[in-house]
């Protein structure tokens, strides 16, 4: 395996592990509160409509792009979802946003569930659609990078085993400890993920303005693969340079400065 | 009605995030990038690298502006 498929292959099991830790926390808190049954059957039917999904979309940008195009339009989709990992990862490092907590989630997902009221004796909707949204919300974005890295990288099969095996770890830890996975390093992970999306963003992206040049064919680096290596080193040069920055600015402006949690509070503040 | 607003929001939220700007500024040197490249027809290994660390730099003027934004 060469440089770029080891990245391709570590970033999707990164980022499927860190889906899958968010996923079954609230799947957790709705099993063990309201019911397992209907928990499960909500689970189980937003990972079928993920797989239609992944079907049509996948069909969709393979037959209608060419292949700089390609590398271009998802090049800078994952350049943007990887710059918001790593803001996200860089204000948590310099403590201008709140550190994701799982137990506090899965706190929270229990009161909501408790407020629900009484568990009806069939299928328990609101277990059925907050398990539902939390997997299928959580597993598009696992969709998303594994077509991304998979197409861009021409490698499906190793995003595909990478993705599966960041979620049965995942899965098999979850059932191991019986609650929500507090200890996995979750704001590490999301850092090192937004890293690497970042990094595959900026050189697909990149290579895909070809597209605009007469031949159509891709752009290539200097270094081929290995620029992607120096891409990780320089975008992880200028978060540890922005983490210091945004760290002293806070230091000279304490009183003034804003509580951790005030940056960012879309999809669950993932 | 509902549906197609809370599947705009959706993507939205999905592609764009917290941070407009982000994507603004991804597309915007994209953009200019590909002006570069049609108008200047510059050396292709040059010319990626400046657009790597021109991507990067406009990471850093988005994030910058936002911190103090809400400063």
């Amino acid at each position: 395996m060469n440089a770029a498929v080891w990245g391709l292959a570590t970033a999707v099991f990164l980022a499927a592990m860190v889906e899958m830790v968010e996923a079954l926390t609230i799947v957790m808190a709705m099993g063990m509160t309201r019911s397992w049954r209907s928990t499960l059957i909500g689970a189980g039917t937003a990972l079928v409509a993920l797989a239609a999904f992944t079907a049509v979309f996948g069909y969709a940008i393979t037959t209608w792009l060419p292949e700089a195009a390609l590398q271009l339009a998802i090049g800078g989709l994952l350049l943007i979802f990887g710059q918001q990992w790593l803001r996200k990862a860089i204000l948590r490092s310099a403590g201008l946003k709140a550190m994701h907590d799982e137990d506090e989630i899965f706190a929270r997902e229990v009161a909501d569930a408790e407020r629900a009221g009484a568990v009806p004796r069939g299928l328990d909707w609101f277990s059925f659609v907050v398990s539902f949204k939390g997997v299928f919300l959580e597993g598009t974005e696992v969709v998303f990078i594994v077509l991304t890295f998979g197409l861009s990288a021409r490698n499906m099969p190793v995003a595909i085993v990478a993705a599966v095996a960041g979620c049965l770890v995942v899965l098999g830890l979850g059932i191991a400890v019986r609650g929500p996975l507090s200890r996995v390093p979750e704001n590490t992970l999301k850092y090192g993920v937004g890293l690497l999306l970042a990094s595959f963003g900026t050189f697909w992206a990149v290579e895909g303005l070809g597209v605009f040049r007469s031949g159509r064919e891709s752009l290539a680096w200097p270094g081929s693969d290995l620029a992607i290596l120096a891409l990780i080193l320089g975008w992880f040069a200028l978060s540890r340079l922005m983490i210091m920055s945004l760290r002293g600015g806070q230091t000279r402006g304490r009183d003034s400065a804003p509580e951790p949690a005030e940056y960012g509070a879309h999809r669950g503040d993932s | 009605m509902r549906f197609v607003r809370g599947f705009g929001q959706f993507w939205y939220d999905f592609l764009i995030g917290d941070d407009w700007k982000i994507a603004a500024a991804v597309v915007t040197t994209l953009a200019a990038g590909a002006v570069v490249l049609l108008t200047v027809h510059p050396d292709e290994k040059v010319f990626t690298v400046c657009l790597g660390l021109a991507v990067m730099a406009a990471f850093a003027l988005v994030l910058r502006i936002d911190v103090r934004g809400k400063d």
